[in-house]
């Protein structure tokens, strides 16, 4: 067991430090793109590139240019924004962190418990219309754009109906949970519905098909013919093994959203976390935060991802020996 | 049906057959197909909409054109009287098919004609993205499963490295520098404008979503019965390869398709919707939402309309996409799902 993980956490680090050279890759090694010309403006001389490029380390080789920027990113931790200069990028991160993290915690929490509720309750029943229901529930799921949704709940909550029904919802923005928590919870409430549905529908369906997959094992014909209830087979056998597969799916979901797929969220409800900051340096070319971004999205992807792998591990012994 | 007949039933006929026929008594594939052959027969009407019907051209900005409607001359840019004054109200949906059906949108262009055009940027830019993934991942699936050892290695270690980072990150960051700098793809050239930009960029970042199932089926494949038969007889590799292994990958790359245009499209979407997509004056479904942003409270019909194609859309993708899944695994069908 401890040789996997250390064998799990070594390829974690090697997927880290490759995604931190393509990024690099991507922003300076691109042919034809300029990050002097960029940082200089649009008409500006020879003599002002040249001064651009000294003071911004631009005129260095690029592996001397990629160690000095991990170097300020990770060890003195001192990285400055291209941008605003002399204004460092890691605390901006961490103040970024703790919006994205309300908006994803929250709206996990919904989604799992509808998820998981409904997923029950649909393997469980044997309707005739939860069927094509729940297929309908998860394909919505997948085929709404997030952004768009945000819109139209933008639309309901924030245009004519402002005046009356929705009077209590704020403007769009985001307020911290220390500042003011029912502010906090008032201005994340569409954005966690908003998120949560197209999530809800996928779990719902996933749920209740690993349930009755699970259903058709040996054991549980075995547990039926001990004589056990359908209740006692559904709740301790049947769901406890199928909320594997949601943890491991969670997980990754997780892992994806704070990593960056919360970005286009943030930027229709206009919450300052870290996909806003991202966007918004990536609109003026800002290199060092966009590397710290990056750097903060693909580490959660990849310990969200180390961390099923090892928790499944545990669960099943059979996985330890791949 | 005895046992007998109905073993010789099963014989008879390829999985191919079987999988098309249980696909054709499928309401959901009959469904989603004429959804998607209404919105494609609307695609390719776009340049008669426009030129015949509206007499309009969606590219170009009319900022003080006027229309008669109902006896009354109206202009299709009112200056706005809410807020501060400042800025311009397009004219809304007129519901009458030969002007300004769903209003204008802020440069005073018809939202119906944009909308038409802007269906066949998304769903071409969505229909050769999915391919290209699906291709390169069959082609880096079948090299890596097959050859194992290092090719296998360094392949997979590519590929964990672009499946951990953020897709839509690398994505939006692509988008980024390749629209100021143009992509080179040997002699090929193609401009900040060009489709080719989303195009590549799509195809690529989901190429380990695709690959990785793949590598495992021929990885696992590699070992059954008649693969090893086909090598002991001294088969070439490319015939073991073409001829055993792929058409036994197959069910899983169709059901990939349309999964995978889907995802394409709204991705497309995602990324002119913040402007780094489909390029101005173009449109695309994405775009247009884009425009109506700053309309939604005053015209929400200019992003309404967009997000709803998208929506109809993809769901049609992915509801042919299930019913493709159960076709070729008539298993999962009898799981319930």
């Amino acid at each position: 067991m401890l040789s996997f993980v250390a064998k799990r956490f070594s390829a974690m680090i090697f997927v880290l430090v490759s995604i931190s050279i393509l990024v690099f890759l991507i922003f300076f090694a691109t042919p034809g793109v300029d990050p002097a010309a960029r940082i200089a403006g649009r008409n500006a001389d020879q003599q002002t590139l040249m001064q651009v490029r000294a003071s911004f380390e631009l005129d260095k080789p690029l592996p001397a240019r990629y160690l000095s920027m991990m170097k300020h990113l990770f060890v003195t931790q001192d990285l400055t924004s291209y941008v605003n200069r002399g204004a460092k990028v890691l605390p901006q991160l961490f103040q970024a962190i703790p919006a994205t993290l309300s908006l994803v915690v929250g709206a996990a929490l919904i989604w799992l418990f509808v998820g998981i509720f409904l997923g029950v309750f649909a393997a469980s029943s044997k309707r005739k219309w939860i069927d094509p229901t729940i297929s309908v529930l998860g394909i919505i799921g997948i085929s709404l754009p997030v952004y768009w949704l945000g819109e139209v709940v933008n639309l309901i909550t924030q245009s004519k109906l402002h005046n009356s029904v929705f009077k209590w919802v704020p403007a769009l923005g985001y307020v911290s949970l220390t500042a003011n928590p029912w502010q906090w919870f008032l201005h994340l409430l569409f954005p966690w519905l908003t998120l949560a549905l197209l999530y809800a529908g996928i779990y719902i369906r996933v749920l209740r098909s690993e349930i009755l997959g699970v259903m058709k094992e040996d054991y549980i014909k075995t547990e039926r013919a001990k004589g056990a209830s359908e209740k006692r087979i559904l709740y301790k056998h049947a769901t406890r093994m199928s909320l594997i597969t949601i943890v491991s799916l969670f997980g990754l979901d997780f892992g994806a959203l704070v990593g960056g797929s919360a970005l286009l969220t943030e930027v229709v409800f206009g919450i300052q976390g870290v996909g806003k900051l991202t966007f918004d340096s990536l609109q003026n070319f800002d290199l060092p935060v966009i590397m710290a971004t990056v750097m903060y999205a693909s580490f959660f992807v990849v310990f969200m991802n180390a961390l099923v792998d090892i928790v499944y591990a545990v669960l099943d012994p059979r996985v330890r020996r791949v | 049906m005895s046992l007998n007949e109905s073993a010789s039933a099963i014989f008879s006929e390829s999985p191919g057959k079987i999988a098309l026929r249980t696909l054709a008594r499928d309401k959901r594939s009959w469904i989603s197909l004429s959804i998607l052959g209404t919105i494609i027969l609307l695609a390719l009407f776009a340049p008669l909409y426009a030129h015949i019907i509206a007499k309009t051209d969606p590219f170009a900005s009319t900022l003080n054109a006027t229309i008669t409607l109902h006896g009354k001359t109206i202009s299709v840019l009112e200056p706005s009287t809410t807020g501060l004054g400042l800025g311009v109200t397009p004219i809304g949906p007129t519901w009458n098919i030969h002007k300004y059906f769903l209003g204008a949108d802020g440069q005073g262009r018809d939202v119906m004609a944009r909308l038409l055009y802007g269906s066949r940027n998304t769903l071409f830019i969505g229909t050769s993205a999915g391919l290209i993934t699906i291709i390169l991942s069959l082609l880096i699936g079948l090299i890596a499963g097959y050859r194992r050892g290092w090719v296998d290695a360094v392949l997979s270690r590519i590929l964990d490295v672009i499946w951990a980072f953020p897709v839509y990150l690398l994505a939006i960051s692509l988008s980024v520098v390749l629209l100021t700098s143009g992509l080179k793809i040997g002699f090929l050239h193609f401009g900040p404008g060009s489709m080719a930009l989303p195009i590549t960029i799509i195809g690529v970042v989901y190429i380990p979503y695709v690959a990785r199932p793949i590598r495992g089926q021929v990885l696992a494949m590699r070992e059954r019965e008649f693969v090893r038969a086909a090598v002991g007889t001294g088969a070439k590799h490319s015939t073991i390869v073409f001829r055993e292994i792929l058409p036994n990958v197959m069910p899983a790359v169709l059901v990939f398709i349309p999964i995978m245009i889907a995802l394409s499209m709204l991705t497309e979407s995602a990324l002119s919707f913040l402007s780094i997509g489909v390029q101005p004056p173009s449109a695309s479904w994405g775009t247009i939402i884009n425009d109506g942003l700053a309309l939604l409270y005053t015209r929400p019909i200019v992003a309404l309309a967009p997000g709803l194609m998208i929506v109809l859309t993809a769901a049609a993708l992915n509801l042919y996409g299930d019913a493709v899944r159960d076709a070729l695994d008539p298993k999962t069908r009898a799981r319930g799902d």
